[in-house]
């Protein structure tokens, strides 16, 4: 099953576009899994790298706003499996950090990656269902993307 | 050949570039509540932040190693041109410095230096890996090669290239005017601070451009007037440069 990664600059962000695409998990878990005690087996596991770990700064979470990819590249690991892995992400920098995280990984790790060119919030929606219906990572990603043209407002 | 019978004695060691980046530290902590307002103005605002955060990471991976091996920082050139202790060479240093930025920077900034250095730590790893010693110091040619591969992989990674209004507007025409002045046959001294004033130069030009690369290209032509702060603080690496080679 293909996993999903979220990268943002902001942690509560991440955290809740996690929380907005768990419940369209098909057959949907609990929404307080996470990485360390997720069912691994038929479930999609949703996971947060956002923000930059950070003990010193101000927030109530040790993250400070923006991205970091040693903390991307041990995130994708951790729910890396050969189904491959969907990173979500939100804005520019994410992207350049997502990029140098997947060159820190193992080339057959990050030969099953892929960086969505999705837009955060319909495309983590989107990855989830089709995710959960067990489709490739190709499919799960095609998806994702097109969720850029859903019209929101009729016309 | 009296020039060149200088410029091959005008070497670039490890402790040399350790003293380097503690200049560029200082400097960018001195400089870290302006670098912040030039980013407000057309950013995120994070960028002195951030570098402060990065550089001080730095400071303390750098001092240690600079204390412990009984060399004071103010120990002058003669100290600098020795020959790198032991378990460093300048690859491995170059390399230190990337993981470093790359996680203590964060941010598009962390990414963007990070790839600078990664990819002239790559290139030194190559140049030394074919000598007889891998922990030799590098001719001020060799260090130009070496910051020309760190460019070569900051454009890749950023996506950039010159007139965009990024850092790369100081890098490029600063790694030029190195280059250029070392195959003149001038020494350390005209190379590095040719670098220098080709850096301030880029530096100066980003206030004219409109901002096509990160957060900033969100104001479109509201973005023209402004200096870039990642040309900024590419401005004080070689400003450091110059005070520590030249």
């Amino acid at each position: 099953m293909v996993n999903l990664v979220i990268v943002s600059h902001s942690r509560r962000l991440a955290e809740g576009v996690k929380e907005l695409a768990t419940q369209m998990i098909f057959g949907a878990p609990d929404i307080t899994t996470d990485a360390t005690d997720a069912n691994t087996d038929n479930t999609v596991q949703i996971v947060v790298a956002a923000g930059i770990p950070d003990e010193e700064c101000d927030n109530a979470t040790p993250y400070r706003l923006g991205s970091d990819a040693l903390y991307i590249a041990q995130t994708i690991e951790q729910v890396w499996t050969q189904d491959g892995v969907l990173v979500l992400v939100d804005l520019g920098s994410a992207v350049l950090n997502t990029e140098m995280a997947l060159d820190f990984l193992p080339p057959e790790m990050a030969g099953r990656c892929q960086i969505s060119n999705a837009p955060l919030v319909e495309g983590a929606i989107t990855a989830a269902l089709e995710a959960s219906l067990g489709h490739d990572l190709d499919t799960v990603n095609q998806a994702a993307e097109s969720a850029a043209h859903i019209q929101k407002v009729s016309l | 050949m009296l020039v060149m019978v200088h410029i091959m004695n005008s070497e670039i060691s490890a402790s040399c570039i350790e003293r380097w980046l503690l200049v560029f530290a200082e400097r960018i902590l001195e400089k870290k509540d302006y670098l912040t307002d030039l980013d407000a103005a057309i950013g995120d605002g994070d960028h002195g932040l951030n570098m402060a955060r990065g550089v001080e990471r730095l400071r303390e991976r750098l001092g240690s190693k600079l204390v412990a091996a009984g060399r004071p920082l103010n120990a002058g050139l003669a100290a600098a041109t020795e020959p790198a202790d032991a378990e460093t060479n300048i690859g491995v240093l170059l390399r230190t410095v990337a993981m470093t930025l790359i996680s203590g920077v964060g941010g598009a900034a962390g990414a963007l230096y990070g790839s600078f250095f990664l990819n002239a730590a790559k290139e030194a790893a190559s140049l030394l890996k074919n000598g007889a010693d891998p922990q030799r110091n590098i001719s001020i040619a060799e260090f130009s090669q070496v910051l020309r591969s760190g460019l070569e992989g900051l454009k890749q990674r950023g996506k950039a290239g010159l007139d965009e209004k990024t850092m790369i507007d100081a890098f490029e025409p600063a790694i030029d005017a190195l280059q250029d002045s070392i195959e003149q046959g001038e020494d350390a001294t005209a190379a590095f601070t040719a670098a220098c004033q080709a850096a301030e130069k880029g530096m100066q030009k980003t206030i004219g451009m409109q901002a096509l690369k990160g957060r900033a290209s969100y104001l479109g032509p509201r973005s023209i007037g402004h200096q870039d702060p990642g040309a900024t603080s590419t401005f004080y690496l070689f400003e450091a440069a110059r005070k520590a080679f030249a």
